[in-house]
């Protein structure tokens, strides 16, 4: 047994309160944030390592054994996932330093930051179902601050919405949590998986159906699949751009991975419905997405549609439940989370620089900002995943998965997605960098150079990722290997009992 | 017992979902908090209800209660109060804001042409 897996979630817990009293000195509140959200980086990385050597590891807290207490479990899974979380929280916070207004940093934004880290790090770590229920709750806390902070009127009537939505996804929660208590009486996950395991023996009973679809409706509002995603688009509209990056790069990650973790966890037994839903949903929200992401002229929707896209590709990914899948899915989850919060503060600066997210009111930025065009160029490619950029490896395999297991309609989706992806995102580019170059009102007062930080950062993690997939595989397929082996995963949760 | 408290958990649903479907941004805030009164009730229930004596050591009884539902309601409880506070003072502020409370005057198509 070992502390050290819940230091990402206590040093952001810790800073985060500390922020709080230190609300109205603007650099002392970017120091601190910056240097705790660096030393969460570094404590991550050293987790990757010792999942890496060591194999999985649990925390017991309070010395309750599992399957008594909330233990925390860290495979590798949710080690790496934390580490990105990380990474893309540091660059958000060095963004947000010229990124966002100083009323808007007085109002606890670093703060809110660190707690929404604090949720999406616990809900990563976690072994038990309702420890993650809390978890979320400290997420979607702290999202409805950054979504509101600032209170434009766009903002306030957008988040009523996002607010109401999750609220009722929050509800289902607990209620499925409800249903699956009284069916096998416990709430540690790996407990609950060798339950659920004992009563399938004699075929599945329906009630496990229903709760696999209750439990599907609650993360799939979450992580936005189709049917919802209805209010993701509006939503993350409003709220400025490093908030919309840790949004459209954390949230609905979450949404995937707990997706992801229930599924190959405790609903794996029933191969056949379950899992035609859930590969019938991810192609739906991919076409869907695509309709989006290609429909519209705004810089910001565009990106926002892409979302859904990459949720239904991983989707897609898990739902195979091949090997190769899995890795593919995992692959792209955390290529997707890296090079979503690029695009996001990207896009960010484009409208910082024009004062406008209309892509029709905006052309030739790349003659006077040749940086910013490159780097958007490269991330975008990244993106639709062109060869040896970080989204190819993830594409390959979850496509290679799916003509395994015979779903050659969802990979030649899958596929095809690519390029539309590609098409959308080169849409920004050619009408937004190419072209007579205008001038606009304020460019001049905006520090292009020191916001260019943190993207470059990430795009260039996200070539390293892609270059260096051969140094990276070993880590995921090891992650792969606990979620299409749960025996792996229980063994290590419950090895005393 | 379990039944009775089953069929109230589903007409608090019931009223819930009726008030959520509302224009008034008022009506769906208190159906907010009526749901999670049925999800807290639904706990409680699919634990089971009294069952035997109070889960304390110092009790030597054939049977006992099952404590976890109430820890899991008390939490549960402390998260929804939170956001329903959060919920009211966002109404309120978004009110001030834009002069209405009515759902049909508050939808947005920012970059939506």
């Amino acid at each position: 047994m070992i502390n050290f897996l819940i230091l990402p979630i206590l040093i952001p817990l810790v800073t985060g309160v500390l922020l709080i009293f230190a609300a109205k000195h603007i650099m002392l509140q970017r120091l601190i944030a910056g240097l705790s959200a660096l030393i969460t980086v570094i404590v991550s990385v050293l987790l990757v390592k010792k999942v890496n050597n060591d194999g999985i590891q649990t925390l017991n807290l309070s010395n309750w054994d599992a399957p008594f207490g909330i233990t925390l479990v860290s495979d590798m899974l949710s080690a790496l996932l934390v580490l990105t979380t990380s990474i893309i929280a540091l660059a958000c916070v060095i963004y947000s330093f010229r990124g966002i207004d100083e009323d808007r940093e007085k109002f606890y934004f670093y703060a809110a930051v660190n707690f929404l880290i604090v949720g999406v790090n616990g809900a990563f770590t976690t072994g038990d179902i309702f420890n993650l229920f809390v978890f979320f709750e400290v997420m979607l806390m702290s999202s409805y601050v950054l979504i509101v902070i600032g209170g434009t009127k766009i903002q306030l009537r957008e988040s009523i919405k996002y607010l109401l939505v999750n609220v009722i996804s929050s509800a289902l929660f607990v209620i499925a949590v409800a249903y699956l208590y009284s069916v096998v009486g416990t709430l540690n996950m790996a407990h609950i998986s060798v339950r659920i395991n004992e009563i399938s023996e004699l075929g599945q009973p329906g009630i496990i159906t229903v709760i696999a679809v209750l439990f599907l409706i609650v993360f799939g509002l979450k992580g936005a699949i189709f049917p919802l995603f209805f209010w993701l688009p509006g939503s993350y509209y409003a709220p400025p751009a490093p908030v919309l990056a840790l949004f459209g790069a954390l949230l609905t990650k979450v949404g995937v991975y707990s997706i992801a973790r229930t599924y190959t966890l405790f609903f794996y037994q029933d191969g056949g419905l379950i899992q035609q839903l859930l590969t019938i949903l991810a192609v739906i929200s991919i076409i869907l997405g695509i309709i989006g992401a290609i429909a519209y002229w705004d810089i910001k929707k565009i990106v926002i549609y892409n979302i859904i896209v990459a949720v239904g590709v991983i989707l897609f990914g898990i739902s195979a439940m091949t090997q190769d899948s899995l890795i593919g899915a995992i692959f792209y989850l955390i290529h997707d989370m890296n090079v979503k919060a690029a695009l996001f503060l990207l896009v960010g600066i484009m409208a910082a620089i024009t004062g406008t997210s209309d892509l029709r009111k905006i052309s030739g930025l790349i003659k006077r900002y040749p940086g910013l065009g490159w780097t958007f160029f490269l991330a975008a490619l990244s993106l639709a995943g062109i060869p040896p950029l970080s989204g190819f490896v993830g594409k390959l395999l979850i496509i290679k998965g799916g003509f395994e297991s015979e779903h050659y309609w969802g990979a030649g989706i899958v596929l095809m997605s690519s390029l539309l992806v590609l098409f959308s995102i080169m849409k920004i580019f050619i009408n937004g960098f190419w072209g007579t170059s205008r001038d606009y009102e304020g460019a001049d007062k905006v520090s292009v150079k020191r916001m260019m930080a943190a993207p470059v950062i990430l795009v260039a993690i996200a070539v390293f990722y892609g270059v260096g997939s051969e140094f990276v595989y070993p880590y995921i397929s090891q992650a792969a290997e606990t979620l299409a082996n749960p025996g792996i995963y229980i063994d290590a949760v419950l090895k005393e009992y | 017992m379990e039944i009775l408290i089953s069929v109230i958990v589903g007409i608090l649903f019931m009223s819930a979902t009726y008030l959520m479907l509302s224009k008034s941004l008022l009506r769906i805030i208190i159906g907010t908090a009526i749901l999670s009164h049925g999800a807290h009730l639904l706990i409680l229930t699919m634990g089971g209800l009294k069952r035997g004596a109070a889960p304390l050591l110092g009790e030597s009884a054939s049977s006992y209660s099952d404590p976890l539902p109430q820890a899991l309601i008390l939490t549960a409880i402390v998260i929804a109060f939170g956001v329903t506070a959060f919920f009211l003072v966002l109404a309120y502020r978004a009110y001030q804001e834009l002069g209405t409370d009515n759902m049909d005057k508050l939808r947005g198509n920012e970059g939506n042409d």
